[in-house]
C-alpha cells in the first residue's frame, strides 16, 4: 500500500511539473498573465508530493518491506537501522528519487519566498524548473521506478555494498546531490532571465543564494568524499583523479567561477553574458557528472550503479537541456546589454582572470576525464592519471592563486596598482621567505616547495582585507570571503605537507615487535578475531607512542562481510594537532608475521579543515547577503509607512 | 598601466578581455592535448611493454593476468614478486606493500609503477578487482583487444 502511495504521489508531481511548464510558457504571451499565476502553487504542491513520496520509500526501507524490489536488492533485515535509512539513496533508483525530491523542494522554496524578480521572469524560471524536473520524472517513472513490486516477496534481501556501509559515504552523496540540484535551480534562473530578456543585477541577487548554497554543499561533499577515499579505501590518498571524483570537481570549478561572476553582476552590473554562460556550463557539468557516474562508461573504483541504458537516457537529457539552453543563449546573447565598464586594475578584472583560470582548469580536467572515452572510439586503451592532471592543472592554478591574493585588495571599477603596493609586498615577502627558508633547510620536491610557499603567501594575503578595519563593522559577506580564501591556503598547506613530509613504513611483525615511523614508536600487540552485526574481522591491536609519550591504541581491521561476501580494509587513525598516524593491517605470512602499513602524515588534516573553512566562507556569504537584503526591505517598509502616515495629514 | 587601459574605449577593452580569455583557453587546450599525447602510451599490456620499453623515469601502468604459481613473498615479509602475462609475453613484477584483497593467481591486475632497464616492473600500486563487480576496464576484453592487435600486425606484415 505504502509503495503505491509513493508511486501515485510521484505521478501527480510529474503532472504538476508538466502543468508548471505549460502555464509558465503560456504566461509569456500577453493575455496569459493569469494562467502564469498558477506556477507558484503548482511548484509548492509538487514539493509536498515529493516529500510524501520520499517519506514512503524511507518507510519501506526502515521496515525492510520484502515485497518491494528495490528494498530486496539493496537492503537486508539484519542491517543496522542507520544503514537501512542511508540505503535509500545508496542505489540508483533511490538516489534519483532523492535528486528529484530535493529539486522539487527547492522549486517550492523559490515559489514561496522569491519576490525580488519581475513576476514574468519568475514564471519563466518556474517553467524552466518544471521542464528540467520533467526529464527526471520521465527517467524515474519509465526506467527506474523505485516502488516496483516483486511478484513474490523475498525472504531476506541481498544487502548493501559494504563499501557503502560507512557513515561518511552514507551522507556524502546527498550532500553532493543538493549541490547539483542547487545548480539546476541557478540554471532555471538563467533560462528564465534569458527568455524574458532581464539579465539584471536583481536577477543576479535572486540567483546568488542558490549558487552559493550549491557551492557550499558541493564543497562539503567533495571534502567528505576526499576524506572517505582517504580512510575507507585503505590507500591513504585523498585525491585519485578518479572519473567519479572529477565528476564532482568539474561542477565545483564551474560553480566557483559562477559564484564570483554572479557577485560582480549583483554588485556592479558587469559580466552579464559571461554569468549567463557560466550558469549553463555549471548545470551542464552537474548533468555530465551524473552521466559519468551512472552510465559506467568510464573506469572507476567508485562507479557503483552501472547501466548503459540509463546512461543513454541521461545522455539524451544532457543533450536536450544543454543543446536547448545553448541555442537559447545564442539567440539572446546579442540582446544582453553590456553593463558597466571597468579598467584593468580593478576587482572586476581580477575576477575575470580568476574565471578564465578556473575555466581553463575545468577544460583540463574535462579533457583528461573524457580522453579515455575518445581514445576508445579509436580502439586505443588509455588511462589518464595523476602524471597528467597534477602538473597541467597546476600550470593554471598557480597564477590563479597569485591573483587570488591581490584581487580582494583592489577596488571595484577603477583602481591603481600602486595603491596596494604595501600589502602585496608583505605577502610577497612571506612567500619568498617561505620559499628560501624551506628550500634551504628542508629537502623536498620543487612542486611541494611551491605549494608551501604559495600556501603561506596566500594565507597572509587572504587576511589582508581585514587589516586596518574595525573588525566588528566588517560585513558578514566579507568575513565569508576571507574565510574561504584563507581556507584555500590552509588546504594547500595540507596538500603540500602530505606530498612532502609523509613518512611510510611497511613491516612484517610478530606480535610484540616494534617499528619506528617518523616520530612514532609502533608496537604490534596482537591480532584477534572480531564480529560485527553483518561482518567478521581480524583486528590488530597496535600501540603507538609519539616521541616517547603515552601509548595510544589503534585497531585496524580486515573485514569480511557476509551479505554480500566481500572483504574491506578498515584503516585506523590516530590524530594529533600536527598530523595523523595511519595504520592498515595486511596479510598473515606463513611464518606467523603480520604485514602492517604505517604512515605518519604531518598536517594532513588541514586538507579537510581547509575544505570546511571554504564551505563556511560560502555559508557566511549567504547569511551576509540575506541580512543586507532584509535590512534593505525593512528600511523600504519604514519609508513607505512614513509616507503613508504623512499623506493623510 | 591603469592610465593607458583606462583610456581604452569600452568596446576595445572588452575585446582585449575576450582575446586574453581565448588565448588562455586555447593554451589550456594545447597543453592538455600535448600532455595527453604523452600519456597515450600510459597503459601497456606485457607484449607492448617488452616491445616498447618505456624509460624507467616514466610512470606507466601495466595490465595483465597474474601467472599461476608465480606469487612469491620475499624474506622481509613485505616485498612480493609475481609474473604478469598476456598470453604472448610475460613481465616479472616487484611490489613492496600490502596486496589488495582480491589479488589472486589467474586474475587481472593493473600495476602502477616503472619499467626498469633490467626488464622487471617495479610497482608502487596494484589495482586488483575492487569488488566482485569491478574489473579494470582496460582488461575487460583483453582477448579481443589482443586479437585485434595480432590481426593488425599480420595485415601490416603482408
Amino acid at each position: 500500500m505504502i509503495a503505491e502511495v509513493g508511486l501515485a504521489a510521484l505521478w501527480m508531481a510529474a503532472a504538476l511539473a508538466l502543468g508548471q511548464m505549460v502555464c509558465g510558457a503560456l504566461a509569456l504571451r500577453e493575455q496569459g498573465a493569469e494562467i502564469g499565476a498558477l506556477t507558484r502553487p503548482f511548484a509548492i504542491v509538487q514539493g509536498l508530493l515529493l516529500a510524501i513520496s520520499f517519506a514512503c520509500l524511507l518507510y519501506l526501507f526502515a521496515i525492510t518491506d520484502l515485497s518491494t524490489k528495490l528494498v530486496v536488492a539493496n537492503s537486508h533485515v539484519d542491517k543496522p537501522m542507520i544503514f537501512k535509512v542511508t540505503g535509500v539513496w545508496g542505489n540508483h533508483e533511490g538516489s534519483m528519487l532523492l535528486w528529484v525530491t530535493v529539486m522539487a523542494l527547492a522549486g517550492a522554496l523559490i515559489a514561496w519566498l522569491e519576490r525580488r524578480l519581475p513576476e514574468n521572469t519568475m514564471q519563466a524560471t518556474l517553467a524552466a524548473q518544471g521542464f528540467v524536473a520533467l526529464g527526471f520524472f520521465a527517467f524515474l517513472l519509465f526506467s527506474s521506478n523505485p516502488f516496483e513490486r516483486l511478484p513474490t516477496p523475498a525472504v531476506s534481501g541481498v544487502g548493501l555494498n559494504p563499501l557503502l556501509q560507512d557513515i561518511g559515504l552514507a551522507f556524502h552523496p546527498p550532500t553532493l546531490y543538493i549541490g547539483y540540484v542547487g545548480l539546476s535551480v541557478a540554471f532555471s534562473f538563467v533560462v528564465g532571465a534569458l527568455v524574458t530578456r532581464q539579465v539584471t543585477p536583481d536577477f543576479a541577487r535572486a540567483m546568488r543564494p542558490w549558487v552559493l548554497g550549491a557551492w557550499v554543499f558541493l564543497t562539503l561533499g567533495i571534502t567528505a568524499g576526499s576524506y572517505w577515499a582517504y580512510y575507507e579505501l585503505g590507500w591513504g590518498g585523498y585525491w585519485f583523479w578518479d572519473p567519479v571524483e572529477n565528476a564532482s570537481l568539474m561542477p565545483w570549478l564551474a560553480a566557483t567561477a559562477l559564484l564570483h561572476s554572479v557577485g560582480v553582476l549583483a554588485a556592479r552590473d558587469a559580466l552579464r553574458t559571461w554569468t549567463v554562460m557560466l550558469g549553463v556550463i555549471a548545470f551542464s557539468m552537474s548533468m555530465l557528472g551524473t552521466f559519468l557516474v551512472r552510465s559506467g562508461v568510464l573506469t572507476s573504483v567508485h562507479a557503483f550503479a552501472v547501466d548503459p541504458e540509463r546512461g543513454a537516457f541521461i545522455l539524451a537529457l544532457l543533450v536536450l537541456y544543454i543543446g536547448g539552453s545553448l541555442a537559447l543563449f545564442a539567440l539572446r546573447a546579442g540582446s544582453i546589454s553590456e553593463g558597466e565598464r571597468f579598467t584593468l586594475a580593478s576587482r572586476e578584472s581580477a575576477l575575470v582572470f580568476n574565471n578564465v583560470m578556473l575555466s581553463a582548469i575545468l577544460g583540463v580536467v574535462l579533457l583528461g576525464t573524457l580522453y579515455p572515452l575518445l581514445a576508445e572510439a579509436f580502439n586505443a586503451r588509455v588511462s589518464v592519471g595523476p602524471p597528467y592532471f597534477n602538473p597541467v592543472s597546476a600550470v593554471f592554478a598557480v597564477p590563479m592563486f597569485l591573483v587570488l591574493a591581490v584581487g580582494p585588495l583592489l577596488q571595484w571599477r577603477k583602481d591603481r596598482f600602486s595603491r596596494i603596493k604595501t600589502p602585496v609586498m608583505i605577502s610577497g615577502a612571506a612567500l619568498v621567505l617561505a620559499l628560501v627558508g624551506l628550500g634551504l633547510f628542508v629537502d623536498m620536491s620543487i612542486l611541494a616547495l611551491i605549494g608551501f610557499a604559495l600556501a603561506i603567501g596566500l594565507g597572509v594575503a587572504s587576511l589582508q582585507p581585514l587589516w586596518g578595519r574595525n573588525l566588528l563593522r566588517v560585513p558578514t559577506a566579507t568575513w565569508g570571503m576571507v574565510a574561504a580564501h584563507f581556507g584555500v591556503a590552509v588546504a594547500l598547506f595540507g596538500i603540500a605537507s602530505e606530498a612532502a613530509l609523509t613518512e611510510e613504513r611497511l613491516a612484517a611483525l610478530t606480535p610484540g615487535e616494534s617499528v619506528v615511523v617518523g616520530e612514532w614508536m609502533v608496537t604490534l600487540d596482537g591480532v584477534e578475531p572480531r564480529a560485527g552485526p553483518n561482518w567478521t574481522a581480524l583486528e590488530a591491536r597496535i600501540l603507538a607512542s609519539y616521541d616517547g609519550g603515552a601509548q595510544r591504541a589503534l585497531a585496524p581491521q580486515a573485514r569480511t562481510f557476509t551479505e554480500p561476501v566481500q572483504e574491506t580494509t578498515e584503516s585506523a587513525l590516530e590524530t594529533r594537532w600536527n598530523g595523523q598516524l595511519y595504520a592498515t593491517l595486511g596479510n598473515r605470512l606463513p611464518d606467523g608475521r603480520w604485514q602492517l602499513r604505517l604512515w605518519w602524515k604531518p598536517f594532513v588534516t588541514l586538507i579537510w579543515f581547509g575544505g570546511i573553512l571554504i564551505a563556511l566562507g560560502g555559508a557566511l556569504a549567504i547569511v551576509g547577503h540575506l541580512r543586507v537584503h532584509l535590512r534593505r526591505q525593512s528600511i523600504e517598509r519604514q519609508i513607505a509607512l512614513r509616507h503613508g502616515q504623512e499623506l493623510p495629514a | 598601466m591603469s592610465e593607458t587601459t583606462g583610456g581604452l574605449k569600452p568596446k576595445h577593452q572588452r575585446l582585449v578581455l575576450v582575446v586574453i580569455a581565448l588565448v588562455v583557453l586555447v593554451a589550456a587546450g594545447l597543453l592538455a592535448a600535448y600532455a595527453l599525447r604523452n600519456q597515450a602510451s600510459y597503459f601497456y599490456v606485457p607484449s607492448q611493454i617488452v616491445a616498447e620499453k618505456p624509460s624507467p623515469d616514466r610512470a606507466v601502468r601495466l595490465g595483465g593476468m597474474v601467472q599461476e604459481g608465480s606469487i612469491e613473498t620475499l624474506e622481509d615479509g613485505v616485498t612480493v614478486s609475481f609474473v604478469v602475462g598476456d598470453g604472448d609475453a610475460t613481465v616479472p613484477v616487484r611490489f613492496v606493500g600490502i596486496l589488495p584483497d582480491l589479488f589472486v593467481e589467474n586474475s587481472g591486475v593493473v600495476a602502477e609503477g616503472r619499467y626498469q632497464a633490467d626488464g622487471t616492473f617495479v610497482a608502487d600500486n596494484l589495482l586488483a578487482k575492487h569488488d566482485e563487480n569491478y574489473v579494470p576496464r582496460e582488461l575487460q576484453d583483453m582477448e579481443q583487444h589482443q586479437a585485434a592487435d595480432v590481426y593488425g600486425e599480420t595485415v601490416e606484415g603482408t
